[in-house]
């Protein structure tokens, strides 16, 4: 197995508890074990992180960029989604 | 028509500083242009680590040690970071490691200079990192999003590089004659091409005019050479040395320093390959990646065993 057959992971990382995992980027890696003691060594060596997830790339499903239009169209016109939407007298507190 | 319409959206989003992500379309040229850059860059951040290496060994204390250390290994870091990006415009790693052991890709030109005393790790980390760093600084702000988002972790490590260097300097310059000697050889020898870093000069830069209007780059070689120069001329009074050029003066009507003439000669030497150095580093990196083969196929090995132990488990 030469080094081009090892995958690519994506490696999240939380900064801190109380905190969203967030992607960091991607490395190689045989398995996951691997994947996350690679990430600990590129991407946690100044205590960036308090966890890591790697997940193998090919297991990550994407929207389509080029269908974004569509697919984000059902929220264009919906402002009153929004609070600011609603027309209320300023002198109306604590809301 | 399809075409016609995708070129102008990729238009308008550089237009609208919006950055293009990996699956967006964008023009074959943009994509190659980006591969050259990246590629390179991740190519010196590897390559850059041998000069270092030279002196782990015989780092003056254990202090200094463990930085130079912990400095090689944040370039290794940035190696990765940067093959990483490249790989999301479909270059596969491997390719990218063949460009480099066969010759064919380049890497600064920096790293094809000795590193010959002590002195030199400070001078490297001073004026080799600082203009590597007045360079990437802008790229944090790059078109293409995964590049901009490796430079912002890589602009954030490298200041301590230069600190690191810097105050090496700042030792031997309050040490004995000698020391203060010292000092001063290793900033003449680097100062040259360190400002040489920044690349030709505007009008001889093949690549520079569309890489501002794609916004890969967001200032010209000469603009970022005269930033660097300006800083270093003042940052060199504290130490009590000088820049190697007599030429160098403030210039009250432009606001910055005046400097000689760049020997470009050598520089295009360099870059061709007949540098001091060139056959040497080239020679060191392809043999530590045949010398490390065992451990691929260790690691490999390893992986195939522990799965085929978790199936066994499993029946």
């Amino acid at each position: 197995m030469s080094n081009h057959d090892w995958p690519l992971w994506e490696i999240f990382i939380r900064s801190k508890n109380g905190l969203d995992h967030k992607h960091a980027g991607s490395l190689h890696a045989t398995d996951a074990q691997m994947a996350i003691e690679n990430a600990r060594d590129v991407y946690t060596r100044r205590m960036e992180g308090v966890s890591i997830w790697v997940v193998e790339s090919k297991y990550i499903h994407a929207s389509n960029p080029d269908e974004s239009s569509s697919l984000y169209d059902p929220a264009n016109d919906k402002p009153y989604r929004h609070p600011t939407f609603y027309e209320l007298p300023d002198e109306l507190k604590n809301m | 028509m399809q075409i016609i319409n995708e070129e102008k959206i990729f238009a308008d989003k550089i237009d609208e500083e919006i950055k293009i992500e990996p699956k967006d379309w964008m023009p074959d040229q943009y994509r190659k242009t980006l591969i050259r850059q990246i590629s390179q860059h991740a190519h010196s951040e590897i390559v850059g680590m041998l000069p270092e290496a030279n002196w782990i060994t015989r780092a003056p204390t254990l202090r200094r040690k463990a930085t130079l250390i912990a400095k090689v290994q944040d370039e290794a870091g940035h190696g990765l970071y940067l093959y990483s990006a490249a790989e999301t415009l479909n270059i596969s790693r491997d390719e990218m490691l063949k460009q480099l052991h066969s010759g064919k890709a380049k890497y600064s030109s920096i790293f094809n200079y000795p590193t010959l005393t002590w002195a030199d790790m400070g001078a490297i980390g001073w004026l080799v990192d600082g203009a590597a760093i007045m360079n990437q600084v802008p790229l944090c702000r790059c078109s293409y999003g995964p590049y901009a988002r490796a430079m912002i972790r890589i602009c954030k490590e490298e200041s301590f590089h230069q600190r690191q260097g810097f105050e090496i300097l700042l030792t031997l310059s309050k040490g004995s004659k000698a020391q203060k000697q010292m000092a001063q050889d290793a900033i003449n020898r680097w100062w040259w091409p360190s400002i040489m870093m920044f690349g030709p000069n505007d009008d001889a830069s093949p690549h520079s005019k569309q890489s501002m209007e794609w916004k890969i780059k967001r200032f010209s070689n000469d603009e970022l050479r005269q930033k660097f120069i300006d800083v270093c001329a003042e940052q060199v009074k504290i130490l009590g040395l000088v820049l190697p050029d007599e030429k160098l003066k403030w210039n009250e009507e432009t606001k910055h320093y005046d400097f000689g003439e760049i020997n470009w000669e050598e520089f295009r030497n360099v870059v061709n390959g007949n540098g001091p150095c060139n056959k040497e580093r080239l020679e060191a990196r392809v043999k530590a990646h045949e010398d490390g083969a065992w451990v691929r196929d260790a690691a490999a090995a390893y992986s195939e065993k522990r799965k085929s132990r978790e199936q066994k488990a499993v029946a």
